[in-house]
């Protein structure tokens, strides 16, 4: 009963990702043309409003080439790997407290080692990525798979021993454990504020978004590892780069900002404050976007082995010894 | 790598989010345009309603894309179509050939043929792009296609630019 429980659970999750989906790239679409004082696609429907749709039909029926210098079985693979592993990062944000939907827990999976979870699934997907770029036959695709395996060396070793400080000062792996702990003690942000800044920057790396898309360069590389990809398969790998975004916004609220606990003594609603945080994070995601400038990922590597990592390690190493003098977890 | 400059750049991009588009979704908002842009021609007419061109052929002469046909013929002393002594029986531009360089208009002794301001001249026949001297004259609105998709529509004609003001030269011209 559980499993077929967690089975529709997954499956309410996973359709819910790909409407979140369709309509992030309307509003990152039209959120950018604003940013960038212009319209934006407004011709399908109100507002364009209709606009993923066409995008989705364009894209279902746009012939479907495959490179002939490309590994077959690879080639395919990859978008598979990215799109799955990012579609699963999700399962298991807690977007309630226990028992808050319906009588049910608002979460897919209820690991007790989530944030372990998040990494690993998070870290496959960029097998995807990695996989597609060498096994497209074409030297752009390679470059910027390599890239993005070079970039993930580096952020990844911040983002781990950042993440190190919180999980020491709650005493736990558990994102339900990281948020009851917010709810007591107040948000992470405020406790642990580097760590918070180390992993903000680190996971604008992951999601590979500016100032960090040097995986997908398309002034340099063409389109990076996604160049030999057209029609459903590289609409995977558009997925999987928005899910990781939309992944990535829930996360940093859930660790640092009190999950989908109301902040400021507002009623608690469930999952609402969670989804305002979250939209707080995709604007911020896409502000930085219109924004910024990207970085070359050498540059990357040694902001991330440098200035990152060290931060990361030294905070990490206080909370442990403020934790050790207290005698435990807070 | 200075924070300032990229806090300075989120305060640009935010204050652009804030502002109006500079792009115009043109088919359902009009374009401005400046009221010297060079159009499609207008023949003009005197204000009490001859016409200004005398058939002179001046303009066909100027033209460096040989896209103006004009024929005279003498006008009747009883009734005149033009002020001159004689008027342009044809008056053909073929807007396929015209530049829109405006000599025509300059080389013009009486003024008569002038540059307006309509741009949206779109066929599908070549020879529905040769304008004749009713598609020309002053009272008619709008390029050939404009007025064939009005009346098979029924709806009013609708101009997708719009001036700031008329220039003089244009004598009797309004577009709204």
């Amino acid at each position: 009963m559980s499993y077929l429980l967690a089975a529709i659970k997954g499956l309410v999750l996973i359709l819910m990702l790909l409407f979140t989906f369709a309509y992030l790239t309307w509003a990152m679409r039209r959120g950018l043309a604003r940013f960038q004082i212009r319209q934006g696609p407004n011709r399908v429907g109100p507002l364009g409003l209709f606009q993923p749709l066409a995008d989705a039909v364009k894209a279902i029926f746009k012939e479907d080439i495959s490179v002939a210098k490309a590994d077959k079985f690879v080639y395919w693979l990859a978008p598979l790997i990215s799109f799955t592993f990012a579609l699963a990062a999700f399962a298991v944000i807690p977007l309630g407290p226990k028992g808050s939907l319906f009588g049910l827990d608002p979460w897919v999976a209820g690991l007790n080692v989530s944030i372990l979870y998040i990494f690993a699934v998070a870290e496959l997907a960029t097998y995807g990525i990695f996989l597609s770029g060498w096994a497209s036959g074409s030297k752009y695709s390679l470059m910027g798979g390599m890239r993005s395996a070079a970039g993930l060396i580096g952020y990844e070793l911040a983002l781990g021993v950042a993440l190190l400080g919180p999980v020491l000062l709650v005493g736990s792996l558990d994102l339900r454990d990281i948020v009851d702990w917010q709810v007591k003690h107040g948000w992470l942000a405020l406790w642990q504020l580097p760590v918070f800044i180390v992993y903000l920057i680190a996971a604008l790396a992951e999601m590979g978004r500016t100032p960090f898309d040097f995986a997908e360069a398309e002034q340099e590389l063409v389109g990076g590892f996604s160049t030999e990809y057209n029609s459903m398969k590289f609409v995977a790998f558009y997925m999987a780069e928005l899910l990781h975004w939309i992944t990535a916004s829930a996360l940093i609220p859930t660790l640092f900002m009190g999950g989908w606990h109301a902040p400021f003594g507002l009623p608690e609603v469930p999952i609402l404050w969670l989804f305002i945080k979250w939209l707080v994070f995709i604007f911020v995601v896409m502000w930085i976007w219109a924004s910024w400038f990207r970085t070359r990922y050498d540059v990357m590597i040694r902001f991330a082995w440098g200035k990152l990592f060290p931060v990361a390690l030294a905070w990490f190493l206080l909370t442990a010894y403020w934790v050790a003098s207290k005698g435990g977890a807070v | 790598m200075s924070v300032y400059a990229l806090a300075k750049a989120m305060g640009i991009t935010l204050k652009h989010l804030f502002s109006k588009p500079v792009t115009i979704p043109y088919p359902s908002a009009p374009v401005p345009i400046k009221p010297r842009f060079h159009g499609r021609h207008v023949l003009t007419r005197h204000p009490d309603g001859l016409e200004k061109c005398i058939g002179c052929s001046l303009c066909a002469a100027a033209c460096p894309a040989y896209a103006i046909y004009v024929e005279p013929a003498e006008n009747d002393p009883q009734s005149p179509v033009s002020a001159g002594e004689r008027y342009a029986k044809v008056y053909e531009i073929n807007m396929l050939r015209c530049i829109f360089c405006g000599l025509c208009e300059e080389a013009c002794p009486t003024g008569a043929i002038v540059l307006g301001n309509e741009f949206e001249l779109a066929d599908y026949v070549y020879a529905d792009l040769v304008y004749g001297k009713e598609d020309l004259l002053v009272d008619t609105v709008g390029s050939k296609a404009q007025r064939r998709e009005a009346e098979k529509s029924g709806k009013p004609l609708k101009l997708g630019f719009e001036v700031p003001y008329v220039r003089p030269e244009l004598e009797g011209v309004k577009y709204e």
